[in-house]
């Protein structure tokens, strides 16, 4: 893997297109900005009114429409909050005693260390749990992971994280904290114990589509003929697996992977809800309660770029560990010669 | 001492039971070379396998014993099998494309056989070794070289180091399935080299497996000839090309396209039975000319010609020769004035890329003219270009002096309807939902508003001129072999009664016996209708079957245009001269 990193930053023309990849990301996101702005244009009334709603004055709706500049033309509104957005400047909340960034700021950090340390320990469990199933396929263990990946991919996630807080918490065992308290100005690695149950929740929820995935892609490799030829060069079948099969298994991997840790952001509110863990999750319900637009507005475009972060990883991650994709993106001169060498052999 | 010894083994299909190979016996001294041929399906591959201890998922070899340079292959263990794979005993894929890992370099690939047989061996010397065989397949052995993946190799390329993987640790036996198939004839008559100099040079046993009699002839010491699952005659090369005595051996020899022109060939009708639907008795029984009825209630028992001569027939006493009929001359179509196609300085493209360079072809009516080129030449770009399939071309088409429409969508319905363009794979144009008569009487409607019982009566004329009996009318698609297909295809296409049938390809996917059927039907059409044909194909020996006149291309252009005598007495092109030297014919 290692190699293959070096190999890829040794060609130019390879880290061009991861520079064309990401530079093809940025309208995208200018795009999102539009779209989150435009959505909550579409609200009744402004925004002032909707937050206000009942306790509205006429006083308190001037003062929000002037920290909001609602009585700007909406193309000159959308321009000063989308250049600040970019800056990742979301303003003040409409509670005008904080800013969003500030709210923001701890809990996203939370929210990225719960992601990660479920992405951390799903992704591998299920490559070893497709790859296992797919080696020893119709075999005991391939039937009863299938079945009870089948049953968790089937369950909605709050079902899941009731079902863990029933199991590991209160009624039988009552290992880890129900609710996960952080205490606040610290982060969530501070008291691990707090980190279990959600990130549990999370690998159950995302393990099951993974390591399908992984299952089935593992079995059409295991049945290509350059696997039956490895067998037939002698090599032990440990080599043919992890050698021969896993790597050309994992690259059409990559791309649900990115999808499931993209889906994980958006899980992540339900979960974070189940068990008040203090990331964005919560503060988008909260400020989606009290109508805090900036705050929604702040989460929801964050959520979205986070979206095309990921896809732009897995087009990089698919193209390196695909050797046909990467040499077709490598320097120019390389692919030349191969036809040289062409011509010669005729 | 054989290296290699198969007595009596039985493969078969572990649900049911049912053979797929039975009684399959053989040896090979070492640095001889045995070629296995039989049509698809006579289960080549199975036995190929076989004698690595391998076979497909679902068979198992039953009964019989395989030795390997002493060693026990029937039930031996894993560890056995393992340490005899890829050293002593080595296997040469089909198809490169698909055999070689995609994700590993070559050198890797090649490496990883030494490292696995010869563990005590340092890198360096491992290292050596991979460039020495690479060096003797005829590859560059560099650095660059060896960090290759397998799609940047063309497939020679491809072919050479699957080659040189088989033979990096010095094995006594290699097994090559089919190892020239989908290469060009220069190409393959550079591998078919490379491997006859391993062998000889290195005393190496082998199985050379190929449906193509004259790779065959040119290769093999000895000969076994397959059919539905068993060997029917053996012998050596000559007692086989030149003294069958099996009735299918005879055909299969008179099927196969002669380059020197001499004898007309001559198809099988009928094809090769599945595993499952084997006739008792003699499996050839069906398709052979001599069959009496002793031959569909016994297998016949080997018998012993000559030392090196079995054969497995009722009749080897008496079997037919069959004596090659020679070659009718086809007289020459004078050029006219008014061809009934002209391609005049056609170059064509895919965007900015040139593949056809200043094309000139003429086809007179009732005339066959062949494209012949290798593949990747821009036979088939031509080709489409006529039936208005690829209209990204400059220059002209006529069609009895007035210019088609470069779209068939911008041509009028008669010319749509004159010129019937056949695929080399039958589904492109069959239906495979639609019965067999809908696909035919559709074109009916669309050319001739004709419906219901007139239309039923053409259909059958049309299966008559194929050849095809009539209750296929009712049959689908996927229930038809690959012959019968192609065979709908022509069908489909003369019902529009064509005037000139563009025919790209359509035997190459088909065993010789088949092929030779297909290629009689044709010119069987051509005297009956005078229907003039483009006859596309990368075999030259085949032109010579069914060509009025012959067209060479080489990328894009074309080098060699001429009547078809003319051609192969005096060609003009060196390289018309080296594709007549390296296609492998019978001598
Ligand atoms: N494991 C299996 N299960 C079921 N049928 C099988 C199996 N292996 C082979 N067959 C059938 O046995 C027959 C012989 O197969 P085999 O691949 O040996 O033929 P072949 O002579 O190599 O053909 P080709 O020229 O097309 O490669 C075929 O009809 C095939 O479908
Ligand atoms: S045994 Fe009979 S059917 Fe079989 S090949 Fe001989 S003559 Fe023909
Ligand atoms: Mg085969």
């Amino acid at each position: 893997m290692m190699s293959k990193i070096r190999d890829f930053f040794n060609q130019g023309g390879l880290l061009l297109f991861a520079l064309g990849r990401i530079l093809a990301g940025i309208p995208i996101i200018i795009a999102l900005t539009v779209l989150v702005f435009m959505a909550t244009q579409a609200l009744p009334g402004d925004a002032a009114v909707s937050y206000l709603a009942n306790t509205a004055t006429p006083e308190r709706l001037a003062a929000i429409r002037e920290q909001l500049n609602l009585d700007d033309p909406l193309w000159v509104q959308y321009f000063s909050w989308a250049s600040d957005a970019l800056r990742l400047d979301f303003g003040m909340t409409l509670t005008g005693e904080t800013s969003v960034s500030a709210i923001l700021g701890e809990r996203i950090q939370n929210t990225l260390i719960l992601m990660a340390s479920s992405g951390i320990i799903a992704i591998p469990l299920s490559i070893v749990i497709g790859t296992y199933a797919a080696v020893r396929r119709g075999k005991i263990f391939d039937n009863v992971s299938s079945l009870v990946t089948l049953v968790l991919a089937s369950l909605p996630e709050f079902v899941v994280a009731i079902f863990v807080v029933f199991l590991l918490a209160t009624n039988i065992f009552q290992i880890f904290p129900a609710i996960s308290f952080v205490e606040p100005g610290t982060l969530a690695w501070a008291d691990p114990m707090s980190l279990v149950l959600p990130s549990l929740t999370l690998i159950l929820a995302v393990t099951p589509y993974v390591s399908r995935i992984m299952r089935g892609s593992m079995i059409e490799v295991m049945e290509s003929e350059y696997i039956q030829m490895a067998r037939l060069k002698g090599l032990s079948e440990r080599t043919v697996i992890l050698r021969h099969a896993l790597p050309n298994a994992i690259a059409p991997t990559i791309q649900v992977i990115a999808l499931q840790l993209a889906w994980l952001a958006g899980g992540v509110v339900v979960v974070e809800a189940v068990f008040a863990y203090p990331g964005i999750g919560t503060v988008m319900i909260d400020s989606v309660k009290a109508r805090d637009l900036p705050i929604v507005q702040a989460i929801t475009l964050m959520i979205a770029a986070l979206y095309v972060v990921l896809n732009i990883l897995a087009d990089i991650g698919t193209i390196l560990s695909t050797p046909r994709l990467r040499t077709k993106h490598a320097r120019k001169n390389d692919t030349s010669d191969v036809f040289a060498a062409m011509d010669g052999d005729q | 001492m054989s290296v290699v010894k198969l007595s009596n083994v039985d493969i078969a299909i572990t649900r049911g039971g049912i053979k797929i190979v039975e009684k399959i016996s053989f040896e090979i001294q070492s640095g001889q070379i045995l070629g296995l041929v039989g049509e698809s399906g006579s289960g080549k591959t199975t036995v190929s396998m076989a004698l690595l201890g391998h076979t497909r998922k679902g068979a198992v070899i039953e009964s019989g014993s395989i030795t390997i340079d002493g060693h026990e292959i029937v039930g031996a263990d894993d560890k056995m099998l393992r340490s005899l794979r890829g050293g002593t005993i080595a296997y040469v894929p089909q198809d490169p494309g698909t055999a070689l890992n995609p994700g590993l370099r070559i050198g890797r690939q090649i490496l990883e056989s030494l490292e696995k047989h010869q563990p005590d061996v340092d890198h360096e010397v491992h290292m050596a070794r991979v460039r020495e065989v690479l060096t003797e397949v005829a590859l560059p052995s560099d650095t660059d070289f060896l960090r290759r993946y397998p799609h940047q190799l063309s497939g020679g390329q491809q072919q050479r180091v699957a080659i040189a993987i088989a033979f990096a640790c010095r094995p006594k036996v290699i097994v090559c399935d089919e190892p020239t198939t989908g290469l060009d004839v220069t190409t393959q008559s550079k591998v078919l080299a490379t491997i006859r100099a391993l062998c000889r040079e290195h005393g190496v046993a082998a199985l050379y497996v190929s449906h193509d009699l004259a790779v065959v002839s040119e290769l093999a010491d000895d000969v076994a000839v397959m059919y539905a699952g068993r060997i029917v005659e053996s012998g050596n090369r000559d007692e086989i090309f030149f003294n069958s005595i099996h009735p299918y051996t005879r055909r299969l020899i008179r099927a196969l396209p002669d380059i020197a022109g001499r004898n007309q060939i001559l198809g099988i009708s009928g094809y090769a039975p599945m595993p499952w639907d084997r006739p008792s008795g003699c499996a050839f029984a069906p398709r052979c000319a001599d069959a009496q009825s002793i031959c569909s209630q016994s297998v016949p028992e080997l018998t012993k010609i000559s030392a090196s001569h079995n054969v497995n027939c009722h009749r080897h006493k008496d079997s037919t020769k069959i004596v090659a009929t020679a070659r009718i001359e086809r007289e020459s179509i004078s050029a006219s004035a008014q061809p009934l196609l002209g391609i005049n300085n056609l170059d064509g493209f895919y965007g900015s890329r040139q593949v056809l360079f200043d094309t000139n072809i003429h086809i007179q009516p009732g005339e066959c003219v062949a494209l012949v080129g290798e593949s990747g030449s821009g036979k088939t770009t031509l080709s489409r270009c006529i039936g208005g399939l690829h209209d990204d071309y400059k220059g002209e088409i006529s069609y009895f002096g007035n210019t088609l429409g470069k779209h068939a969508l911008e041509r009028k319905k008669e010319e749509r309807r004159d010129i019937q363009y056949i695929f080399q794979s039958p589904y492109a144009s069959i239906n495979p939902r639609r019965p067999i008569g809908s696909t035919i009487t559709r074109q009916l409607e669309l050319f001739f508003g004709m419906k219901g019982s007139a239309a039923d009566a053409r259909v059958k004329e049309l299966l008559d001129l194929v050849s095809l009996p009539h209750a296929i009318i009712t049959s689908f698609p996927d229930q038809l072999s690959g012959g019968e297909r192609q065979r709908v295809a022509i069908a489909r296409a003369l019902a529009a009664e064509p005037k000139l049938l563009v025919c790209d390809e359509i035997t190459s996917a088909l065993d010789v016996s088949v092929q030779a059927s297909v290629i009689e039907t044709l010119k069987n059409l051509q005297s009956s209708t005078s229907v003039a044909m483009l006859f596309v194909t990368h075999n030259l020996a085949l032109t010579r079957s069914i060509a009025n006149r012959v067209a060479v291309m080489r990328k894009g252009t074309i080098v060699e245009y001429g009547g078809l005598d003319e051609v192969f007495n005096s060609p003009k092109a060196e390289y018309t001269n080296r594709l007549l030297q390296h296609t492998p014919t019978l001598k």
